[in-house]
């Protein structure tokens, strides 16, 4: 494999010896992809509210809220983060059953996962997911529904924001809104592999 | 003069198929015109800083792919190098059999196809199935896609609905809604059964070593969150210098390939799962492919490897409309194809030398351009190119000009043309059996012939 690394850095440089300048590396402003049809917010999370249903998201602000949402659906199978469970715990009916180890071997048994954002983009309604912060990669992506808990204070502003605060971990996720697909005719579908609804719960 | 073989494909197009391209690709590029300019101040500026961000990379490939591969193996990816789709191949299946790995879920990767990679480990006993929606259904039957982001631009849901039900994916449904949850429930035990989950990179940035993914659908997640192993193909030119520079790039793509903001799924990985997390790889692979890429870099045409694969240059393009993807015979189909595959095809340029003239150098392409490629510079270099190689194809299509050089060198003889090419008002040119005459015609309509008026115009134009 060392003698590909060889050949092709000998050709890049071959490529490039005639070259007599190089480009140099353009610096840009941050303001340049400001989003000029969004008001500047105080309140970053009314934001962030407003665009996650914008791309059919749905923001809640109360544990309440999300046992009404559940209860509606009839979602009464799901996981929790352990580390969030004890908060949410005395919020939850018995009708409600919650397993907080997630199992791959069943994963259609679970019709709701909870887990912790490690942050939020209000310009775009995204959530932050990170490797370190979720308690299991497929509890966030495999059932119908995934709930996402943020804090008011995990919310950037925009992208710039959010890329200069990206933390040092291996698998940073941004969801923006349920899963989606427009490959049969052009027909919008949400829920293709990941979830098809996607809740922002604040604490 | 033979038909430019892409006419030949335009025309055999069916008209329903060629109307449901059109409509698609029009309302796309619509909806990502409309929001580009409503959202930023400066639209054109944004293409033209990020065609400089990545002309700077490419220019400096030589230190960066360097710098970058040691930054991810800080991380803890193991990187491999592959002069050549073999070689790229190979190094997957050799990761694939040094762990017994037997099963592999496919997120979509352009480098993948234009390696052949599926067919290759198939050939070797190895499944690998592709997870996106479009390319799972391109991949049960056996077809190709037609475009970079949309792969079955060209299908239609009764052909779906009946190729679900031939590979025993339930009774004939041709409700969308009904095709993708059948794709989803079939999927998720091929993804919880894989060994490898394989993805690209849309962008890999050298200040921090993180392959940045971006996807709407969920599968590339599924692929690292089930199985044990992560390999990454990344085309050499992916890289972008720092991570901010991310900044200007995904808030481009996302709004040129698919009118959205942000995809749904934005992913920076930069190495194998964290010892507290369950779930995902313990080893990630990440393989620079150059393919052909080295030798672009070394020609006249090197801008072509800004391409972030947005799409937009085919959904803006006449051509692609009339004749949609298959018409380009490689896996980048539209202008960016048309510059790209014959470049990447080496020495079999000639094959493929007829795609820089599938163009009418309207210009589209490059206003689009999210990278700001000057694609139509780049089809006449590669125009001029072919005529040098003396490629058949190149040539094929072409009206003879030898008369009109002759004509255009000598006033006097050009003069009396003028005059005397009225006469071609009167003539059923339809009629006539010039084989040249006759191909040309066959698309269009001459013009009535008016000689010699814009030289009186500009006469009189002189004394008033
Ligand atoms: S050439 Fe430009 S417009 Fe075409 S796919 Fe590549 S980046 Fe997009």
């Amino acid at each position: 494999m060392s003698s590909d690394r060889d050949t092709i850095l000998t050709s890049v440089r071959a490529a490039l010896a005639p070259l007599k300048d190089r480009a140099a590396l353009p610096d840009w402003d941050r303001e340049l992809v400001h989003v000029r049809t969004i008001q500047p917010a105080t309140d970053l999370w009314a934001l962030f509210a407003e665009r996650l249903k914008l791309v059919n998201g749905t923001p809640l602000t109360a544990v309440s809220e999300l046992v009404a949402l559940l209860e509606k659906n009839n979602w009464r199978r799901g996981y929790c983060d352990p580390a969030l469970w004890p908060q949410f715990k005395d919020a939850f009916p018995a009708g409600i059953k919650i397993e907080t180890t997630y199992d791959r071997t069943r994963v259609d048994d679970y019709d709701f996962g909870i887990t912790a954002a490690a942050g939020a983009i209000a310009e775009t309604g995204t959530l932050v997911l990170t490797d370190a912060g979720t308690s299991s990669r497929l509890a966030a992506l495999a059932p119908w529904v995934h709930v996402a808990v943020l804090r008011r204070e995990q919310i950037h502003a925009d992208i710039s924001a959010a890329l200069a605060a990206l933390p040092n971990d291996p698998n940073i996720i941004w969801v923006t809104g349920p899963s989606k697909t427009a490959d049969v005719e052009g027909i919008l579908i949400e829920g293709v592999h990941g979830p098809g609804v996607q809740v922002a719960l604040l604490v | 003069m033979a038909k430019q073989l892409i006419d030949q494909f335009a025309a055999a197009l069916p008209a329903d198929k060629r109307a449901s391209v059109y409509q698609s690709t029009k309302s796309t590029h619509e909806k990502r015109t409309k929001m580009l300019f409503d959202q930023f101040a400066e639209p054109n500026r944004l293409r033209s800083l990020a065609g400089g961000i990545k002309q700077h990379v490419l220019e400096h490939l030589d230190t960066l792919l360097p710098e970058v591969e040691a930054k991810l193996q800080a991380n803890g990816a193991k990187v491999h190098w592959a002069a050549t789709a073999e070689a790229a191949c190979a190094a997957v299946l050799g990761i694939m059999q040094a762990r017994g790995a037997t099963k592999m879920v496919k997120a979509k990767t352009m480098v993948s196809e234009e390696i052949e990679l599926a067919h290759f480990l198939e050939k070797h006993g190895i499944e690998a199935l592709e997870t996106d929606l479009g390319e799972f259904i391109v991949q049960i039957d056996h077809d190709h896609p037609s475009h970079i982001v949309r792969p079955i631009i060209h299908k239609n849901r009764r052909e779906i609905a009946t190729s679900f039900e031939k590979h025993g994916l339930g009774a004939y449904n041709d409700d969308p809604q009904t095709i993708t949850r059948r794709a989803r429930e079939f999927l998720r035990q091929k993804y919880l059964q894989a060994d490898v989950g394989l993805t690209g990179a849309n962008f890999v940035s050298v200040e921090s070593g993180r392959l940045v993914l971006v996807t709407n659908e969920g599968n590339s997640r599924f692929s690292l969150a089930a199985p044990k192993v992560h390999i990454a193909l990344v085309g050499i030119e992916k890289l972008v210098p720092r991570d901010r520079d991310l900044g200007l790039l995904l808030n481009l793509l996302a709004r040129s390939a698919t009118a959205q903001q942000l995809t749904v799924y934005t992913e920076f990985i930069s190495g194998p799962k964290s010892a507290t997390q369950p779930d995902g790889p313990e080893e990630m692979h990440v393989i620079f492919v150059d393919n052909g890429r080295s030798e672009v870099l070394a020609s006249e045409c090197r801008e072509i490897l800004r391409c972030i694969r947005c799409g937009a240059c085919m959904n803006v393009c006449p051509v692609y409309r009339q004749a949609s993807g298959h018409a380009y015979r490689t896996v980048y189909p539209g202008p960016v194809g048309a510059v790209l595959s014959p470049l990447l095809a080496g020495k079999k340029f000639p094959e493929l030398a007829d795609l820089p003239k599938a163009s009418s150098l309207c210009g589209a392409c490059n206003e689009v351009c999210p990278v700001d490629i000057p694609i139509p510079d780049l089809l006449l270099r590669l125009r001029d190119k072919g005529k040098r190689e003396g490629a058949p194809l190149a040539a094929a299509g072409t009206p003879p000009m030898g008369a009109w050089a002759l004509l255009a060198t000598q006033p006097t003889a050009w003069k009396a043309a003028l005059f005397g090419g009225k006469i071609i008002n009167y003539l059923p040119t339809k009629l006539l059996p010039i084989p040249p005459l006759r191909a040309w015609e066959d698309t269009r309509d001459l013009p009535e012939w008016k000689g010699g008026e814009f030289r009186k115009w500009m006469k009189g134009r002189g004394k008033s």
